[in-house]
C-alpha cells in the first residue's frame, strides 16, 4: 500500500497528498503523522491538498481527526490548496471541517504557523537566543 | 388537410383577381385587435407581404403548407413571427393575423349568400389558413425560446465579474437577484478567481441585490464557508438598511463573517488587517 510521505522543513511537517486518498491511506497517514510530530517535536504540520480532486466524508472526517490529533500533541495543522469543486461539494455536503485551519497555498500556510510562533511568543528558541545575543554588546 | 388542385387554383383566382379588396379587409381585421400597437398601415405591409408569398406559392401549385413548394411561404412566416416575438406581441396577437384572412375572404368573396360550392371551398380554404395560423404559433414559440436562451446566457455573462481590487483583495458585486444556478456561478468564479489572483481576502458587495431572503442568505453563507475552506476570509458589504432588517427579522445568523456597510469599509478592513499581516512579518523578519 502507498503511503503519504512526510518531509521536515525546518520546524513544520508537509504532507503532499498527490494521489487520491484511498480510505486506508487516509488512517496510514493519521498514524505516521502522531509518530513524526512526536519524534521531530514539530509545532507546525501543513497538509497540501492540490492533488485531490474529491475529498469525500471519510477523508474530510480523518483531516479533522488529524487536525485534533495534532493539537493534542501541541501542533498546528494546517490544510492548504483545496481546490474550488471541493470546497463547494464539502460545503454542499454540510462538512465545514471543524477545527481546521486553512490558507490558500503552502507559501501562505507557513506564514500562519510563522505568525502563530510569533504570537505564541515561541519562536524556535535557538532562533530567538541567537538573536538576543547578537544584540547584546 | 391538404387543398385539392381546384381548391387551390380558385383560393389563387381569388386572390389575384381581387388582391386590393382583400388586402385592405385583411389589414383592416388583423390590425383591430392590436390596439393601436401596430397601425393599419403597418399591419397591410405584413399583410400584403404574406398575401403577395401566398399567391406565388399558390401559383406554384401547392397545397399544402408543409410541401417543398410552401418553403418560401414558410420562410415569410416565420420571419414574420420572429419579428412580432421581438417586438413583444403575444402568441395570440401573431396567429390572429394570419387568421384575419379568414375573415377578409369571407367577407370579399361573399360566402354568406354563396352557393354549396362557394361554402365548400371556403371550409377547405380555411383549414388551410389555419394550418398557416399554426406554423406562424409554432415559429413564434422557437424565437421567443431563442430570445430567453439568448437573454439568460447574456445574464450571466454579465452578472458576475470577479474583480481584483487590492493586492491580494478580490471583489464579486451582485446585482440582480440570487437563484441557485446564478449563486453556483457566481461561487465558483469567485473561489477560482482566490487562486488564480492568491488573494486571501474577498469582498462580497450585495449592494445590487434587491432583496436578501433566506435563500439569498443561503448562498452567501455557503460561498464564505467554501472560501474559508480554502483558506480565504469573505467580507460582506453593501447591506442597506432595510436589509439589515429583514436579516435580523428573518433570523439569518451571520455568525463570525465580517459584515460593513459599503464596499469602501469592506476595503479598508481586508487591506487593515492584510497590512497588520505585512507588518507582523516585516517584524519578524527585522
Amino acid at each position: 500500500m502507498d503511503r503519504v510521505p512526510i518531509l521536515k522543513i525546518g520546524p513544520v511537517l508537509l504532507v503532499s497528498i498527490q494521489v487520491d486518498m484511498q480510505d486506508q491511506m487516509a488512517l496510514a497517514l493519521q498514524e505516521d503523522l502522531g509518530q513524526r510530530i512526536v519524534d521531530t517535536g514539530c509545532r507546525g504540520v501543513i497538509i497540501d491538498i492540490t492533488g485531490l480532486d474529491i475529498v469525500d466524508s471519510f477523508v474530510g472526517r480523518t483531516l479533522s481527526t488529524i487536525a485534533s490529533i495534532s493539537r493534542v500533541l501541541d501542533a498546528e495543522t494546517i490544510v492548504v490548496g483545496m481546490r474550488p469543486a471541493v470546497a463547494i461539494t464539502l460545503v454542499e455536503l454540510g462538512l465545514s471541517l471543524n477545527g481546521i485551519r486553512t490558507a490558500l497555498n503552502v507559501e501562505r500556510g507557513m506564514e500562519l504557523l510563522a505568525r502563530r510562533a510569533d504570537e505564541d511568543d515561541f519562536a524556535e528558541p535557538d532562533f530567538v537566543d541567537e538573536h538576543e545575543i547578537s544584540k547584546s554588546p | 388537410m391538404a387543398l385539392n388542385a381546384e381548391q387551390s387554383e380558385r383560393l389563387n383566382v381569388l386572390l389575384t383577381d381581387r388582391a386590393e379588396e382583400i388586402s385592405a379587409r385583411w389589414a383592416e381585421v388583423a390590425a383591430a385587435p392590436l390596439r393601436g400597437r401596430l397601425t393599419v398601415a403597418e399591419a397591410a405591409r405584413q399583410t400584403l407581404d404574406l398575401q403577395r408569398q401566398l399567391q406565388a406559392t399558390l401559383r406554384a401549385g401547392a397545397t399544402d403548407v408543409a410541401s417543398d413548394r410552401s418553403a418560401e411561404l414558410r420562410a415569410v412566416l416565420s420571419e414574420f413571427s420572429r419579428g412580432r416575438a421581438r417586438q413583444g406581441f403575444t402568441a395570440t396577437e401573431t396567429a390572429t393575423t394570419v387568421l384575419a384572412l379568414k375573415t377578409a375572404i369571407y367577407d370579399v368573396a361573399g360566402v354568406e349568400k354563396g352557393d354549396e360550392a362557394t361554402l365548400r371551398d371556403y371550409v377547405a380554404w380555411t383549414s388551410f389558413i389555419d394550418e398557416l395560423s399554426l406554423f406562424t404559433f409554432e415559429s413564434y414559440t422557437k424565437a421567443r425560446e431563442r430570445i430567453i436562451t439568448e437573454q439568460n446566457e447574456q445574464l450571466l455573462e454579465l452578472s458576475t465579474p470577479v474583480v481584483k481590487l487590492w493586492e491580494g483583495v478580490v471583489s464579486v458585486p451582485l446585482v440582480g437577484t440570487l437563484d441557485s444556478a446564478r449563486a453556483q456561478v457566481v461561487m465558483e468564479r469567485l473561489l477560482q478567481a482566490l487562486i488564480d489572483t492568491g488573494s486571501p481576502w474577498a469582498i462580497i458587495d450585495i449592494t445590487g441585490v434587491p432583496a436578501v431572503d433566506t435563500q439569498v442568505a443561503q448562498h452567501v453563507l455557503k460561498t464564505v464557508m467554501a472560501a474559508r475552506l480554502m483558506g480565504a476570509e469573505c467580507i460582506v458589504s453593501g447591506i442597506r438598511p432595510q436589509i439589515a432588517q429583514t436579516i435580523v427579522a428573518l433570523g439569518i445568523e451571520f455568525g463570525d463573517i465580517v459584515t460593513k456597510a459599503s464596499l469602501a469599509d469592506a476595503l479598508r478592513h481586508a487591506i487593515k488587517m492584510s497590512g497588520s499581516e505585512l507588518a507582523r512579518s516585516q517584524r519578524r523578519a527585522a
